[in-house]
């Protein structure tokens, strides 16, 4: 449902459905509402089951990347190793706010998901690991945890069945780059939060040298709806004539729009009856200019390009970006490109955890050659220098924090030239209204 | 998130407030029942280490900021080195490694909410609460006014967090009305 609005009749609200609904917080209000059934079940279940009926689903991760989840657990094997699983609740890449409504609205969904996930890949702990700032999802999940515990959901004969489940909640301090999984793993070990260079994989070597299958919270909160309710019923959600993406997803929206908050619809929705119908299109007497859909780390999209694109993953690859997180952030007209590139740039310069040169510089001379164009002090040479920077900064670096800032950079230079252009002020020769201004403010 | 832009582009003021430097003389955090939570906490991960971040959390909670003689502590209790927990201590933006005013007030200037206005907001705190500039604390101690990334709640713009409590929407003229509530 677009909580905080009344859902739409055409939302598809299965993660969402009970947002709003403060009943749905504690144990026995999730259990009235059908919550750790699926558990139930699962405890039972053999964990190669439960890896096949996710792979059969066709659920694939939301934490950015849309890796397929049932063949992610799959590279977890009965080896005898201690396995952990990591629950991703970092959640702060711009324009995201998702995970934070799934914890304060349904904390035991999320408990249900990382206990069931833990047990069908081997493990008998799980780390919810959630960003510092998110003190109410902190005290949500702690108290869900801490239920489930005094009823024995989770525990050393979790809900009966005899396995060992333990799921524990961390909080992170104060960092974009603990997102990136195996950031996630240094900071619970205790460490400064640097990626790790991979190979080796978390599967192999993750979380205390362990293998450690590591997912986002939607991801998570969505397994027992599919354990219960079977891959078929999941993979009626979505277009037709494309099998890859499935099921429903959440789409935060936020910047410039009439009703911001969070929707959750069938994936293959059409992008412009979510922006003008459910989100109510733009404030009034406004027009929408650009679209980053999928969080800031995805290729902006100019209004035309946005209306045309299907909400999937291949359908926001078709139009020339990705699904990303699913954080939808609007522009309208009056919003000065350049500014908002320049102020995207800023916060990658500002998480950038400083380990690759590519990052670590780039991110800083991208940031002050867009403040200065931004400030009128630009020369158009510095286009090239900005595309060429961009460059070195993709593809060369320990994790994609240093591709994510060269990102609305070249989009925006490629779709916004004419207003990068406007901010060039021409040092002599002919006259300009913008040269004439600044000289008479001087 | 964190406060203040990354070295190199353009630094804010965030110095400590002239005068302040220790934490003297120090008391102890981890005793009584501040103990045995930590040992509660051990008992949860393979490695002391890995109950770093909770530790500092801890001491935070306690005092209001993690000072020299408590990273001594964590150090002991974890059996790690000052040197190694000041290392990763720096790394995260919420631990405050000196005073902060008793309202410290974090206003989200990234795009999402920079589009809607939240340039607005942060000057209207700085007018209001009396704070010469980011990062500085207001001359009567009761507040000390940063700028933040992203928050993770874009859609309710301006989100702001003073201390552990998180306000949604505001905007310059709930400003007055916020601030006159807190002491
Ligand atoms: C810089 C950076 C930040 C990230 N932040 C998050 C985040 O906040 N939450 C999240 O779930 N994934 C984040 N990711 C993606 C994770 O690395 C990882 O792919 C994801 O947690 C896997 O879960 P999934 O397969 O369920 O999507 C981030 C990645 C990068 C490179
Ligand atoms: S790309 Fe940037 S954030 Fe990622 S590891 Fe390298 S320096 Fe750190
Ligand atoms: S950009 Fe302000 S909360 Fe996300």
């Amino acid at each position: 449902m677009g909580f905080p609005h009344r859902a739409h009749p055409r939302e598809t609200p299965v993660l969402s459905r009970y947002f709003g609904d403060t009943g749905a917080r504690t144990l026995d209000g999730w259990r009235q509402r059908g919550g750790y059934e699926a558990l139930d079940m699962a405890l039972d279940t053999d964990p190669q089951a439960l890896q096949a009926i996710v792979k059969e689903s066709g659920l694939r991760g939301r934490g950015g990347a849309g890796f397929p989840t049932g063949l992610k657990w799959s590279f977890m094997k009965p080896d005898g190793k201690t396995h952990y699983l990591c629950c991703n609740a970092d959640e702060s890449e711009p324009g995201t706010f998702k995970d934070r409504e799934i914890m304060r609205w349904t904390p035991h969904g999320l408990v249900e998901g990382v206990a069931l996930a833990a047990h069908a890949i081997y493990a008998e702990t799980a780390y919810i690991y959630i960003r510092g700032e998110f003190t109410e999802p902190l005290a949500r999940v702690s108290a869900a945890v801490e239920e489930a515990y005094a009823a024995g959901v989770l525990g050393a004969n979790a809900m009966g069945s005899g396995k060992r489940v333990d799921v524990h909640v961390h909080r992170g301090a104060g960092a974009y780059i603990c997102g990136e999984e195996t950031a996630l793993m240094n900071s619970l070990e205790g460490r400064r939060g640097n990626p790790r260079i991979k190979p080796p994989f978390p599967a192999v070597a993750g979380l205390f040298g362990m293998p450690t299958t590591i997912n986002n919270v939607e991801t998570l909160a969505t397994v027992p709806y599919i354990i219960k309710n079977g891959a078929e019923w999941y993979k009626q959600f979505g277009r037709r004539d494309n099998p890859k993406s499935v099921g429903t997803k959440l789409f935060s929206v936020c910047g410039n729009i009439s009703r911001p908050g969070n929707y959750e619809v069938a994936l293959g929705f059409p992008f412009k009856d979510f922006l003008y119908d459910l989100c109510g299109g733009p404030l009034p007497d406004r027009e929408i200019k650009a679209v980053i859909p999928g969080g800031s780390s995805v290729p902006i999209l100019t209004r035309e390009e946005a209306e045309g694109a299907m909400m999937d993953y291949e359908g926001f690859v078709a139009a020339g970006t990705m699904l990303g997180s699913g954080g939808v952030i609007v522009f309208d007209d009056r919003q000065d490109m350049v500014r908002q590139i320049a102020r995207l740039a800023r916060f990658y310069a500002h998480e950038s955890c400083a380990q690759c040169s590519q990052c670590r510089e780039g991110t800083a001379w991208t940031t002050r050659i867009l403040e200065r164009i931004r400030d009128g002090e630009g020369s158009v040479e510095d286009f090239d220098t900005l595309l060429s920077i961009a460059d070195n900064m993709s593809g060369k670096t320990i994790c994609v924090l240093s591709d994510s800032c060269a990102t609305p950079v070249v989009s925006g230079l490629a779709k916004f030239r004419h207003e990068f252009e406007a901010k060039i002020v021409p040092t002599r020769g002919t006259v300009t209204v913008a040269g004439a201004v600044r000289a008479a403010a001087s | 998130m964190s406060h203040g832009p990354a070295a190199g582009i353009g630094a804010l003021a965030s110095a400590p407030p002239h005068g302040v430097h220790g934490d003297t003389p120090y008391t102890a955090v981890f005793t009584g029942d501040r103990r045995v939570e930590l040992d509660r906490i051990l008992s949860r991960y393979p490695t002391k280490q890995a109950a770093l971040l909770p530790a500092l959390w801890m001491i935070q909670d306690a005092r209001g900021w993690v000072s020299e003689a408590a990273i001594e502590e964590v150090a002991v209790v974890l059996a790690l080195t000052p040197a190694y927990v000041k290392g990763v201590l720096s790394f995260y933006t919420m631990y405050h490694q000196h005073p902060v005013g008793r309202h410290f007030i974090q206003v989200c200037t990234t795009t999402p909410c920079n589009v809607c206005g939240a340039e607005d907001v942060v000057s209207a705190m700085l007018r209001h609460t009396g704070c010469s500039d980011l990062g500085l604390t207001s001359a009567d101690g009761r507040f000390t006014v940063v700028e933040v990334e992203c928050l993770g709640a874009c859609g309710f713009a301006t989100p702001i967090m003073i201390n552990n409590e998180f306000v949604e929407s505001v905007t310059p003229e709930s400003v007055p009305r916020l601030l006159s509530e807190l002491q």
